[in-house]
């Protein structure tokens, strides 16, 4: 049984799909945000993997599958960009300001925030992308030398995270408008909150998409400073 | 076939995007590139919208399954890592809520200043 599923390629990716489904079957029928679909699958399946004692790797093998659409599906985020641009247009400047101070607001209080639990080094550097979509994650945190997997962690915390809490955060900070909400959803939690964002509406998810590329741009730039700062 | 023409034409623009990140020596994934080249074939009208917009739909429908695999790769980073994730996490949370609340606001305020002070 257990050569089965180390030689299984459909394993991992029935499993997501399987686990994807039973977490919108639990959303339907008891309406909380914690009941979120995506992070019912991963808990679910963490424990089916633990528990059959699957490693990571013979998982991934087949659920890497799915994620190789990840990239084709953010250049789809072109299309909400193009169906919403005369109101991109119109608020252009909020955009740049928003996202600027936002990624600013970022790299500063993961210094902050470091230094008072003590981090080391590269666990400060790895940090300093986790607001941003994966891919410049990763290869943001490889090249300023730091740790890409716990990089990868910690996007996906804040990205859950996001996800999760988009709703009730920005109803809290009493962000009314659609473009305000789309930006701050995805300067907070990259393309996993931008999932969000289009559920709450085509303006915000646009936005959302934009500060994707627009943060992920800007932490390029700003990161390496905060890299010589710790 | 009408699908798998539109998800032709979304790979060849991914496809156009991986050269583009191959050429240019920044750390700007190839989906980034993708994107911002995907727009402007749009906006020129080199690529009509009707032309891709079936399989578009479905891959942002399903996009958050493609999150699944990555994250469930938590399970090896907690036992490389050890106690120090919690910080990770909790750091991850704060920080999180306050990049929305700073980016949401300063948007929201520039965006109210601009119609001359009026709110909603």
């Amino acid at each position: 049984m257990a050569e089965f599923f180390e030689e299984s390629v459909f394993f991992g990716a029935v499993i997501s799909v399987l686990a994807y489904w039973l977490g919108t079957v639990i959303q339907k029928k008891w309406k909380y945000a914690i009941f979120n679909p995506m992070l019912i699958a991963i808990v679910v399946i963490i424990l089916v993997l633990t528990v059959m004692g699957i490693d990571y790797e013979v998982y991934n093998k087949g659920a890497d599958y799915i994620t190789y659409f990840l990239t084709p599906a953010t250049v789809c985020f072109a299309i909400p960009l193009y169906e919403q641009y005369e109101r991109l247009k119109k608020n252009w400047k909020a955009i740049f300001v928003g996202a600027f101070c936002g990624v600013l607001a970022s790299l500063s209080s993961i210094l902050l925030l470091s230094m008072l639990f003590g981090l080391t080094q590269e666990q400060y550097i790895s940090m300093l992308p986790k607001s941003i979509t994966t891919a410049i994650g990763i290869a943001l945190s490889g090249e300023l030398g730091g740790i890409p997997t716990l990089t990868v962690a910690a996007i996906m915390v804040t990205g859950i995270f996001g996800n999760i809490c988009a709703r009730s955060l920005c109803r809290l900070f009493r962000l009314k408008e659609p473009a305000a909400v789309g930006l701050a959803i995805g300067a907070a939690a990259h393309a996993i909150g931008t999932v969000r964002a289009r559920e709450i509406g085509e303006e915000e998810g646009a936005i959302s998409s934009l500060a994707i590329v627009v943060c992920g741009l800007f932490t390029v730039l700003a990161a390496s400073i905060f890299a010589g700062l710790y | 076939m009408e699908y798998v023409f539109q998800f032709g034409v979304i790979l060849l623009v991914t496809f156009a995007g991986e050269i583009f990140h191959a050429l240019i020596p920044l750390p700007i994934p190839a989906g980034i590139y993708g994107l911002v080249l995907m727009f402007v074939c749009l906006k020129t009208g080199l690529i009509p919208l009707e032309k891709i917009r079936k399989s578009a739909n479905f891959l942002l429908d399903a996009m958050p399954v493609m999150f699944i695999g990555p994250c469930v790769g938590f399970m090896d980073i907690y036992r490389e890592q050890g106690f120090a994730i919690l910080y990770i996490a909790l750091i991850s949370i704060v920080t999180t809520v306050l990049v929305l609340a700073v980016t949401g606001w300063s948007a929201q305020l520039m965006i109210w200043r601009k119609r001359g002070g009026k709110r909603g």
